[in-house]
């Protein structure tokens, strides 16, 4: 027998999804192999594509927040906090102080829950099961708080423009301080099991390297950015609701490899604690919504003994409050980085344009460069530690 | 982001910094609720965003978005909108065009890389031609997708829906046909712009009879 060594090995294509456990929802990767090394990689996105700028065009203010729990389902009140400062600089009205601490409390919270679903979920694609099981426990308890200020585990539709939509219940800061003060144990644990085991650095070190430069030209924000050596985060540099009060401190990687993304998303959640700490020791006292009945409707109490306040209310719920014309970008940093809304008014009650500039969306972009000259079980690793969820990159 | 009376003179400074050093590409500046806004040729796009990114004054080093606004009364209905930051100098500046159907936008992709698919998503959304674009896919919309759905003048529900059927064992498309006439109510009062002077009233504010 002899072997022909003319044979042409062609590059040969393998579609990675759209139903895939590792894609984090509905992504289709098209790769190009080369043998086992990836030669390019074509991300086909939209597959959840809801249209949401368009349905948001059609609804009044106050209904478009609900659309911004659906984005990125995993840190939901980031994206309401984003809406509501952009509708706020709008209409020119700033929220009670007791109403930015809460904000801020919540959006803390939030970041810890997507921070902890990421590294779970990214584990258990490079073959680690327990952080997930205990992690979820947790997550589990932060939507507890979710519940016990809105009524909802996930969308909660909480921030509003002009504040909150109620205060917190009785006793609720307290319970969120003793979880604060157990839960760097379970970041222990959980750093335990993977920070220095081996099977997960072989598996995520030197990975998917992203160099300053290139983080920055890709448009990278966020985690992402700042695991390449970034210290930039606009809860520092461009601070919004009050987080110019905080003390804290910003996570920087050095390689912006795998490991780095990881490493930055665990130092965030111990800052993320220390906030919440502080939210909870300063937190004033007073109302946590503009008073203003033409922007937030009136208390439940004082509509059944007011007429003014009934009609307020019903003004309100139908046919929404009139934001003056103008433009605005508001971006927050959102626990994917920047997340962005810009928001064109034209003087009626509904946006007459909603665009939502999503971290997920130009995070995905760099995959094609950060897994050329990869292997294919490289995919998930770098896929899980750019921190993609498809709520928000489709729209 | 508080923004105090240095902050505006520093984004107006900024603004006249920008308008000095391309005066042929920028048709006006200015500076509006925190923010500067740059309005330019469709032509000098290219020139105009590498020239913020490379001065030394601007330093606008991360294309955070693009995105296009439709005007459907206006001659060239599209409005581009480009929003860049610098990190070094801590600002955000707004860069827009104005485009139709028939003029192509020059691609920013060789400048930054991130704005390929940025504009892809224009072309999906709008029909925005972007020239010398390297792969000027639809991206969010289905696989053979007709229109452009963020368009002014396309419906909200859309053209087509779709569904499994059963007899042709594969997934089909059908006209929308929606069990409800589409509910588009106009909340917006007749009450409040009503002034309360009446024909006449202006005689008695001057004084005069």
């Amino acid at each position: 027998m002899t072997v022909n060594a003319d044979v042409e090995i062609e590059n040969y294509t393998i579609n990675f999804g759209p139903q895939h456990p590792a894609a984090h929802g509905v992504l289709r990767l098209v790769l190009e192999m080369d043998g086992e090394v990836i030669d390019r990689v074509d991300p086909h996105i939209g597959l959840l594509h809801r249209g949401t700028e368009k349905l948001i065009e059609y609804k009044s203010y106050l209904q478009a927040v609900p659309y911004f729990d659906r984005l990125d389902y995993v840190s939901p009140m980031n994206q309401e906090q984003a809406f509501a400062i952009a509708v706020e600089r709008l209409l020119g009205i700033e929220p009670p102080p007791r109403a930015k601490y809460i904000r801020m409390l919540f959006c803390e919270l939030t970041r810890i829950l997507n921070h902890i679903m990421n590294i779970a979920s990214y584990a258990m694609d490079v073959g680690a099961m327990t952080p997930f099981l205990w992690t979820f426990e947790e997550r589990e308890k932060l939507m507890e708080f979710y519940d016990a200020v809105s009524g909802a585990r996930m969308h909660a539709a909480y921030i509003r423009p002009g504040g909150v939509s109620m205060d917190m219940p009785a006793g609720l800061p307290e319970r969120i301080m003793t979880w604060a003060n157990q839960f760097p144990k379970i970041i222990d644990d959980m750093e335990g099991l993977l920070t220095e085991n081996r099977i997960f650095k072989q598996r995520v070190v030197d990975i998917g390297r992203v160099t300053a430069d290139e983080a920055v030209a890709w448009g990278f924000t966020g985690p992402n950015l700042r695991a390449s050596g970034i210290a930039w985060d606009l809860r520092k540099a461009q601070p919004y609701d009050g987080y110019e009060d905080m003390d804290f401190d910003i996570a920087i990687g050095k390689n912006g490899d795998c490991y780095d993304r990881y490493l930055v998303r665990v130092v965030e959640m111990r800052q993320s604690i220390r906030i919440i700490k502080q939210c909870l020791e300063k937190m004033p006292t007073g109302p946590v919504r503009v008073n203003d009945r033409k922007i937030m409707s009136p208390p439940r109490a004082e509509m059944k003994s007011s007429m003014e306040a009934l009609i307020h209310h019903f003004k309100l719920y139908t046919e929404g409050y009139k934001v003056p014309a103008g433009e605005v970008y508001a971006a927050v940093e959102a626990p994917k980085g920047e997340f962005g809304v810009y928001v064109v008014a034209d003087g009626t009650n509904r946006p007459y344009r909603c665009r939502i500039r999503a971290p997920g969306f130009v995070h995905l972009q760099g995959m094609d460069f950060m897994l050329r000259g990869h292997m294919l079980p490289d995919v998930p690793a770098v896929l899980g530690s750019i921190d993609i969820v498809f709520g928000e990159v489709d729209r | 982001m508080t923004t105090t009376p240095e902050t505006l003179e520093t984004l107006r400074e900024l603004g006249r910094y920008i308008a000095s050093a391309l005066p042929s590409a920028v048709l006006s500046t200015e500076v509006k609720g925190g923010e500067l806004s740059v309005r330019v040729h469709r032509s000098a796009i290219t020139r105009m965003i590498t020239c913020l990114r490379d001065d030394s004054n601007c330093q606008f080093t991360q294309l955070i978005d693009i995105c296009g606004v439709d005007y459907p009364d206006k001659e060239e209905r599209f409005e581009i909108v480009y929003h860049l930051l610098s990190m070094k100098q801590n600002h955000r500046v707004r860069v827009r065009l104005t485009a139709n159907e028939a003029s192509p936008v020059p691609s920013l992709s060789a400048v930054f890389p991130c704005a390929n698919w940025f504009e892809r998503e224009v072309w999906d959304m709008y029909g925005v031609f972007f020239s010398d674009h390297p792969d000027l896919r639809r991206i969010l919309t289905d696989y053979g997708f007709d229109g452009h759905p963020l368009r002014k003048d396309f419906p909200l529900t859309g053209y087509v829906e779709m569904r499994y059927d059963e007899d042709q064992k594969r997934v089909i498309y059908e006209p929308v046909t929606l069990t409800q006439d589409f509910r588009n109510f106009d909340f917006l009062s007749p009450w409040e712009g009503l002034r309360t002077a009446l024909p006449g009233d202006e005689k008695a504010m001057t004084g005069k009879a």
